[in-house]
């Protein structure tokens, strides 16, 4: 479980995050959204502990990150599993050294045995092993790049939650569809929770079943689907308008989907 | 008023920068002792900047050492003292030249090499990801470039000294018509201890100045490529200055200091 509580960050002067507070629990999958610049990635930050809040406390698993330690930072870590926005694989390393950087780094496995999980993995997010294992990130699209960074984060620790900072920003339609699958199947499959982030408000409504808004560094609406439908906050009607149709769109397609699939999942 | 505005802001912002780079200076110099010991990493370094910067030493120290050898020897030829060439050019070369052109060259190339590589990965968030998997991005990054450094730079300036002082024989040879033996007799007369000492004292001082600075200004940049390339060129300018300045108190010190055996 992750619980921020009360919130203030900033870089410099500029407040940047202003009394946030929000949990989330255990398997729950969360979308926060907000336009550019609203703090999203801050707030991914923070969890990781990268950053450091002036104000309030963020509880993971009953531990406060603010007040730990470095050395005890690292080990709670490995309960997060991060794909950063764009990816961010070492683009010194091959695909293969980048997905098992951490058994390299922190295990004394040998080559071979990091080698099959490594593959094992790659197949996991839908990528051909053979094919890109000891190419270059560099050589890779968008889409391909994202999939190798979640499987990275999978292969690295065992997360209990996963943050997405951004993981569809700027992919075709296809490698999108691609991406948010595999964010859906893991959600499911490995029941780990999930943070994503994005402005992408149509792909957030597709994975998600809570729904946080940030505007301005502040928390302007958190709920369900279908209460953000209908809120009235003004910053979260201004920040929904351009997606207005497609998002009737998609809420109904929801819905029929959840009328199909009520018996086997009410959850979703 | 501006100006006092100006000059205020500036010293504000260097005592700032100074301060960073001691903290980082301490800490690198904390992580080397630490495990765990990233020997991969400091080899490769190791073969980037020594192989890396080899052609661009030696191509320095000839010209240097035969256009420092060819001016002095028309000094020394109007005192009739032209066989004290090779003591001169000893001195100039292994405590001064050597050392200083060494550095410049080695900061030119390689701290912008660091800075912008680890720049790059700053603003791609590959630093965060080192830290988001367990990893120190000074142990993994800065330690084996430093370590690097430190061995390297003493033998590129070893290589160049000895390029610059086989220059200024040719010099010496064929212009000056001082005779091999003339000239090697007065440069051994000069390979005492105090001038070795402070030929090798320069690059391994040197090696800290490049590698703290490159790092500071790659793990600081901010701003995207834009800002990468400003913290580039801002790290060569910081480190050339610096390594001038200091090779200058070390000089002195060391000299006050070392009088007896120079
Ligand atoms: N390292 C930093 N130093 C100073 N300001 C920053 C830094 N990183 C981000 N910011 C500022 O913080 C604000 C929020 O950034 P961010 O969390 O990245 O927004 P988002 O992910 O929602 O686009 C932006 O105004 C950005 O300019
Ligand atoms: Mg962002």
């Amino acid at each position: 479980m992750i619980e921020l509580r009360h919130i203030h960050f900033s870089y410099t002067d500029k407040p940047i995050l202003k009394d946030v507070s929000f949990v989330v629990e255990d398997n729950e999958s969360l979308v926060i959204m907000g336009p550019s610049g609203s703090g999203k990635s801050t707030i991914l930050r923070l969890i990781l502990g990268l950053e450091q809040p002036q104000q309030g406390e963020l509880i993971i698993d009953g531990d406060n990150i603010c007040t730990m330690k470095e050395k005890n930072k690292r080990k709670l870590r490995k309960k997060i599993g991060m794909v950063f926005q764009a990816g961010a694989l070492f683009d010194s390393l091959s695909v293969g050294e980048n997905v098992g950087y951490y058994l390299l780094e922190h295990t004394n496995m040998t080559l071979k045995n990091v080698s099959e999980k490594v593959v094992q993995m790659l197949g996991f997010v839908g990528l051909d092993a053979e094919e890109i294992i000891d190419t270059l990130p560099d050589e890779l699209s968008g889409g391909m790049r994202r999939r190798v960074a979640i499987g990275r984060a999978l292969l690295s620790t065992n997360p209990m939650i996963m943050l997405y900072d951004e993981p569809t920003t700027g992919l075709d339609p296809k490698a999108t569809e691609n991406v948010l699958n595999l964010i859906m199947k893991l959600h499911q499959e490995k029941t780990i929770a999930s943070i994503m982030v994005t402005h992408e408000i149509i792909d957030a409504l597709r994975v998600a079943n809570r729904f946080i808004v940030i505007w301005a560094g502040e928390i302007a609406f958190d709920g369900t689907l279908e209460q953000l439908r209908s809120s009235d906050d003004p910053r979260v009607k201004e920040f929904l308008r351009p997606f207005l149709s497609s998002f009737t769109e998609v809420v109904q397609k929801r819905f029929v989907e959840g009328i199909a699939t009520e018996n086997n999942s009410a959850s979703l | 008023m501006a100006f006092f505005a100006a000059v205020n802001n500036w010293l504000k912002h260097f005592a700032y920068e100074l301060q960073g780079e001691f903290l980082l200076a301490l800490k690198t110099i904390a992580a080397v002792f630490r495990r765990p010991f990233y020997l991969p990493e400091i080899l490769e370094q190791m073969h980037i900047i020594g192989v890396g910067s080899l052609y661009l030493v030696i191509l320095t120290g000839i010209f240097a050492g035969q256009g420092f050898a060819l001016a002095f020897s028309v000094e020394l030829a109007d005192f009739g003292a032209k066989n004290y060439l090779g003591r001169i050019m000893a001195i100039a070369i292994i405590r001064e030249l050597g050392p200083v052109l060494t550095g410049l060259m080695v900061a030119a190339r390689v701290a912008a090499g660091i800075t912008a590589e680890i720049g790059s990965m700053k603003s791609s968030n590959q630093l965060d990801a080192m830290v988001a998997f367990g990893i120190d991005p000074i142990k993994k990054l800065a330690v084996p470039r430093l370590i690097a450094l430190i061995i390297m730079l003493p033998v590129l300036t070893i290589i160049c000294d000895f390029i610059s002082l086989a220059g200024s024989w040719v010099i010496a040879k064929y212009i000056a018509h001082v005779t091999t033996t003339v000239y090697l007799s007065a440069v051994r007369d000069r390979l005492i201890f105090g001038n070795l000492f402070i030929g090798l004292l320069k690059p391994v001082v040197f090696s800290f100045i490049i590698a703290f600075i490159s790092c500071y200004k790659g793990f600081t940049s901010g701003g995207g490529t834009k800002g990468v390339g400003r913290a580039t060129t801002e790290s060569v300018v910081i480190s050339s200055i610096t390594i001038l300045v200091v090779n200058f108190f070390i000089t002195k010190i060391v000299f006050s200091q070392l009088k007896g055996w120079l």
